[in-house]
């Protein structure tokens, strides 16, 4: 099993006009890693197919915006200045 | 006919099935371009061409032709013309 | 030939009246990496690729062109009641002023559609590579799109735009290993 995001922390200016963003992401989906489709692999049936645009699980990958999702730790800028300011580790 | 919200629900209701019983023939027709030897996934297209044929004189019946240039039969007065076309609905 | 089907691939539905959003999904009308550039590009190029590959190319290139009818409807439902005013307050003044609500194929800046956005080089490996690049971009789109709408309704039928195209890749990416012949060799190893 892959994860189908990715992400890293960009340098961080103090001379950067914006809040920092942190934690930058990119997107890694499943035709990166699946290789030439085996045979029988498992299916969605025909209405979920339908919903998620594809038959086979093995090749769904879900999107939603980056970085409304506070949880992950900095994805947005919570608004504290903190120690990795300056640095891009 | 008149469009009532009772028919209206009924379109939107049988369309999706058809919707998704379409969409497993598109996601297997793809899938058997590049694998044409799976016999399995063969036996499943011809299957589902049969659903498909089915739900689509169900509706058909109901709605009028979902195919012009002599895919669906037609009746008195030619109705293939007549609105909603897929946009408007 | 072609024959018509009188339904969407996709039960597209929108349930905010939010003109602004038509004006960015309108990149995938008329953009470079949009459907109308995809659906072209993939039937042209099928003339001259070898017979192994022309099925799934002239297939995916089909399906485009039912994914250009579900932007069209988005596009369409988000402006269609919308008054003068609300399209000038949208951004949509300058499109107003040229085509009232008529469809027009250009990008989301108002570049018109043009056949540079894409190209038959006539060397199959090439024109697969650049297949596959772009079901990557409009992929790419898609997820610019998504980040800037919220309305649920609008994001599920991007959602499944957007996973089409990661089909597409997958199976563009396999007619690239048909082409190189050398997988059942490998498998003996
Ligand atoms: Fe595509």
């Amino acid at each position: 099993m892959y994860t189908y995001r990715k992400a890293y922390r960009p340098f961080v200016s103090p001379n950067d006009p914006c809040p920092p963003m942190w934690v930058k992401t990119y997107e890694t989906p499943p035709q990166l890693y699946l290789g030439f489709q085996p045979y029988g692999m498992p299916q969605f049936p025909p209405m979920e197919a339908l919903r998620w645009g594809t038959l086979w699980p093995a090749l769904f990958a879900p999107y939603s915006n980056p970085y409304k999702q506070k949880r992950m730790g900095g994805y947005r800028w919570n608004g504290q200045m903190n120690g990795s300011r300056y640095t891009n580790s | 006919m008149e469009w009532t919200d009772e028919r209206f629900k009924v379109y939107q209701q049988l369309m999706k099935e058809i919707q998704a019983v379409d969409f497993v023939l598109v996601e297997l027709n793809l899938y058997l371009d590049t694998h044409p030897n799976d016999q399995q996934a063969v036996e499943q297209y011809n299957d589902y061409v049969r659903q498909s044929a089915a739900l689509k004189s169900r509706f058909q019946s109901m709605f009028g032709p979902l195919y012009g240039f002599g895919n669906s039969y037609t009746t008195c007065p030619w109705s293939w013309k007549e609105a909603p076309w897929p946009w408007q609905v | 030939m072609w024959v018509y089907e009188k339904k969407l691939q996709y039960p597209v539905r929108v349930n905010k009246c939010d003109p602004r959003m038509a004006k960015f999904l309108i990149e995938q009308y008329g953009g470079a990496d949009g459907e109308l550039a995809a659906a072209l590009r993939y039937l042209n190029q099928r003339y001259t690729l070898p017979d192994r590959v022309i099925g799934i190319v002239n297939d995916i290139g089909t399906e485009e062109l039912a994914h250009l009818e579900m932007i069209a409807t988005m596009v369409y439902k988000l402006t269609k009641d919308a008054t003068a005013e609300q399209m000038k307050e949208a951004g949509l003044g300058p499109h107003y002023a040229d085509h009232d609500k008529a469809l027009y194929f250009h990008n989301a800046a108002g570049v018109p559609f043009t056949a540079t956005y894409f190209n038959a080089k006539g060397d199959p490996i090439t024109d697969l590579y650049e297949d596959i690049a772009a079901e990557e971009k409009a992929r790419a789109t898609y997820q610019w799109l998504i980040n800037m709408t919220d309305d649920p309704d609008l994001k599920d039928g991007l959602q499944f735009l957007r996973e089409r195209e990661v089909v597409h890749s997958q199976r563009f990416r396999e007619a690239v290993e048909i082409l190189k012949e050398e997988r059942d060799a490998k498998r003996l190893f």
